[in-house]
């Protein structure tokens, strides 16, 4: 299914695998702010892409532009999937709702029927390790068990492409090392590309097959990295040689984003 | 840093752990020192007044009658059959008077928030009435109501309901518009309908703020009750009919015992409504410290 939601329609075609695609977008707020400018990414099945840049920049934006939360002013996004995860910020969980009816809520709205949607959740619920939690409520959960809550309910959707929005930020670092692994995990084993928003130079290179480095205000894109390292990833990998060229590749590139 | 690439549960587990609920668990003697503690600064206030109470009518006002003791009042106003069993009765009257204007003003504020929360128009055009309802001086308007519904039960109940509305239309249009923006975007990503948000959503998220409203407005329904016995004079007469009967005839005690009695009804309500929210949102609801 090919949906097409921008000012103009898709008139170039997109290469094979391309899950969506976005071609010269920019977001001009009401108010006269200029969030994108120029944009051009891909994300196509296998990979996982994130977007680095300085606060402000419209990285957030560009995933909200994904998602259909917003219509870019100009330029076109193709988006060849229905099956979109968004992970928020924060977690978003209903406080009145335990584990198992927070992560039952998405085929729930879909209007599935109670034990389909239960087996749907017990499985997304095992898949992120919080087998024996169901019936916790979100505020006996910590930060990490909430963000682990949030993903799960995404995963009952069966994304094929799985949007971040900065979703460990808030986390402390043990925690945050520790869920990238996970997801790095799922990914491999639940076969969804992945566009992850962060502003961590070592989560993005640790996460992504693709760093895409963008300016600040109005966001453009500087330079776009691959990275090379095998999936999936060691721990180990962060104390490399070549992780830290990478690491220092992105830095420089944002650093001459931001002059 | 382990060697393992693929952090299988094992090492879920050593983050969950330490933060599974885990209410430390205290002896039943430390629980009881702690309520006595927790309860001692109210009771020593209450010692005090009742202390100054005395004094007061030992010493200052004269005459005495005009502030009946403590003991008194008990002794003449609640030990006295007829008294007690007016007072009962009368309590009784404001009570059915204060449920039903409650349960309307309820309905109807709670009716009318959700509906300006579904529309921004029919809160533009109609919460500057709900604002203007709520500043109209009660007193103003209530020989009115006398005149059009009767001097009776019904009149009684519309007082009530006009005075506790704005509370209850306010805190349960704060609470539905208080849902968090990404939650909301959660069901837009979903296409949920309107109704579906709201019923799964905004109302669940509102209960906290419609529970307060309620307390707010039960206290109020309970002046309004007394405010239409005042002026309503047919009818089963409640609480507030005793009082003007019993400052008519000078008899304070019966009039203390009868004040008392009113101002418990409205703490009782509060009360009330304090329990009944702990039981529906208190499992859930974490208010922010």
């Amino acid at each position: 299914m090919a949906l097409t939601s921008p000012a103009t329609p898709s008139v170039a075609t997109t290469p094979p695998g391309t899950l969506i695609d976005f071609r010269d977008v920019a977001m001009r707020f009401p108010n006269g702010t200029v969030a994108l400018s120029g944009v051009d990414v891909n994300v196509r099945r296998g990979e996982f892409v994130t977007v680095v840049g300085p606060s402000g920049c419209g990285k957030s934006t560009l995933l909200r532009i994904a998602s259909g939360l917003e219509r870019a002013s100009e330029g076109t996004v193709t988006v060849n999937t229905d099956r979109i995860g968004f992970v928020f910020q924060d977690a978003t969980l209903l406080a009145w709702r335990d584990v198992q009816r927070n992560v039952e809520l998405l085929a729930e709205l879909a209007g599935e029927r109670k034990n389909k949607r239960r087996a749907k959740a017990d499985a997304a619920i095992e898949l992120v390790g919080l087998s024996g939690f169901e019936k916790h409520l979100p505020k006996q959960l910590s930060g990490g068990m909430k963000m682990r809550t949030s993903l799960a309910r995404s995963l009952t959707l069966d994304p094929e492409l799985f949007l971040f929005d900065e979703p460990f930020g808030a986390l402390d670092e043990i925690t945050r090392e520790r869920l990238n692994d996970e997801l790095i995990r799922l990914f491999v084993k639940q076969g969804f590309a992945g566009m992850f928003i962060t502003h961590s130079v070592s989560e993005a290179v640790y996460l992504s097959t693709k760093v895409v480095v963008m300016s600040g205000r109005p966001g453009r894109i500087v330079k776009t990295i691959d990275i090379p390292l095998p999936m999936p990833r060691d721990p180990d990998v962060r104390y490399t040689a070549e992780f830290a060229e990478l690491v220092g590749e992105v830095s420089h590139a944002l650093r001459e984003g931001h002059a | 840093m382990t060697d393992t690439v693929v952090t299988e549960p094992s090492a879920v587990v050593a983050e969950i752990t330490p933060a599974r609920p885990s209410v430390p668990k205290r002896g039943f003697g430390s629980r009881v020192v702690s309520a006595a503690v927790s309860a001692l600064p109210p009771l020593a206030v209450f010692a005090f007044l009742i202390g100054l109470w005395y004094a007061l009518n030992a010493w200052v006002v004269r005459p005495k009658f005009l502030l009946p003791r403590p003991d008194q009042i008990i002794s003449d106003g609640f030990m006295n059959d007829l008294t007690r069993q007016q007072i009962i009765d009368g309590v009784w009257q404001t009570s059915k008077v204060v449920v039903t204007g409650l349960v309307i003003a309820a309905a109807i504020g709670i009716a009318w928030a959700v509906a300006m929360s579904l529309g921004t128009w029919i809160q533009r055009s109609t919460y500057p009435y709900a604002v203007i309802l709520q500043c109209i001086p009660i007193l103003a308007i209530v020989p009115l109501i006398g005149v059009w519904f009767g001097y009776e039960f019904k009149a009684r109940v519309v007082v009530c309901v006009m005075i506790a509305l704005f509370p209850m239309v306010s805190n349960t249009l704060f609470g539905l518009q208080s849902v968090d923006r990404s939650q909301y975007e959660l069901f837009q990503l979903q296409r949920a309908e309107r109704w579906t948000v709201l019923t799964k959503l905004m109302f669940p998220a509102a209960l906290p703020a419609i529970f307060v409203g309620l307390r707010t407005s039960a206290g109020l329904s309970v002046v309004g009750a007394i405010v239409g016995d005042f002026f309503f004079q047919r009818g089963t007469p409640g609480i507030g009919a005793l009082l003007q009967t019993y400052a008519r005839v000078l008899d304070y005690t019966q009039l203390f015992a009868a004040i008392l009695v009113a101002a418990l009804l409205g703490v009782a309500m509060f009360g009330l409504f304090g329990l009944l929210s702990k039981l529906v949102v208190g499992r859930w609801y974490e208010p922010v410290k």
